[in-house]
């Protein structure tokens, strides 16, 4: 039961991994592109849960806490360089 | 298992789509570390993938973290001689 | 097999899956930058949270280290969305055509 209901889950959050990944590779200024970087990087945290709940590991949400930690930073070290260069 | 092996799949072509991007860039060389810290990022996902959590820690925080901090750090430094 | 939790985490894992649909289908077919700031950020902050509860309802001995997850993204997306929105605004992004109001230029037009 928890399984066909993880696969659905997993499905629609692909459907919308993909749909952040045209945006980051067609978007049309560097401010899409790190808005699509930040998003693919939420997406991927729920996958990572997503595939903690399928594995039955607690151990990948610890990896799923550095990502959140990564995005934030990415995010604010880029948004800084196009804002000022440095 | 499925589950596991669409995740990967689709994290692969992933992969090769933001390497594309690094290599080729967009319409600068910022656009171009992001793509390759987004690289990384995802090669770290499929470590993970892999059943192998500490590794995949290790390169999220220091191919996707380091690197990329360490690239727009040095970008910035040395701007004067960028042609674009 | 069909208890209280299970119902409540299958429909807070579904329902925050299409969340995170719903803004990957706003970061497509936004018109401008900024807009594509707002359905990138809020729409995938709101989905991820929905699904971290539905997983903490589904098994609750994890439910510290995703509350801590949750906590963490809801302190720093935001953040985020307004330090890209200010660079964007300052670095001179195009707006849509049917944008009526920018307060921003507005105060920084009346400062000086």
């Amino acid at each position: 039961m928890v399984d066909s209901l993880i696969y659905l889950a997993a499905t629609i959050v692909g459907v919308a991994f993909l749909l952040a990944l045209w945006r980051f590779m067609a978007g049309p200024t560097a401010v899409d592109r790190i808005i699509a970087f930040d998003s693919l990087t939420i997406v991927s945290i729920t996958g990572i849960a997503l595939a903690a709940l399928a594995e039955g590991r607690g151990i990948y949400l610890d990896v799923a806490l550095v990502y959140a930690l990564l995005s934030f930073l990415g995010v604010i070290v880029v948004a800084r360089y196009i804002e000022r260069g440095f | 298992m499925i589950l596991l092996i669409a995740m990967s799949l689709l994290l692969s072509l992933t992969i090769v789509a933001a390497a594309i991007l690094a290599i080729r860039g967009g319409q600068s060389l910022a656009i171009s570390i992001l793509a390759a810290g987004l690289v990384s990022l995802l090669a770290s996902v499929q470590f993970l993938l892999l059943a192998a959590p500490d590794v995949a820690m290790t390169e999220a925080a220091i191919g996707s973290g380091l690197t990329t901090f360490l690239f727009f750090f040095v970008l910035g430094r040395v701007r004067g001689g960028e042609h674009d | 097999m069909f208890s209280l939790l299970y119902l409540l985490g299958a429909i807070l894992l579904v329902g925050g899956a299409a969340f995170l649909l719903s803004g990957g289908i706003g970061l497509v077919r936004m018109p401008d930058a900024y807009n594509r700031i707002q359905a990138g950020t809020k729409a995938t902050t709101l989905g991820t949270l929905l699904t971290l509860a539905g997983i903490a309802c589904l098994r609750p001995d994890w439910a510290l280290k995703l509350l801590l997850i949750g906590l963490f993204l809801l302190f720093t997306n935001p953040l985020s969305s307004q330090v890209l929105a200010r660079a964007a605004h300052r670095i001179g992004v195009k707006q849509a055509p049917q944008t009526v109001i920018d307060r921003l230029e507005q105060d920084l037009g009346e400062k000086p």
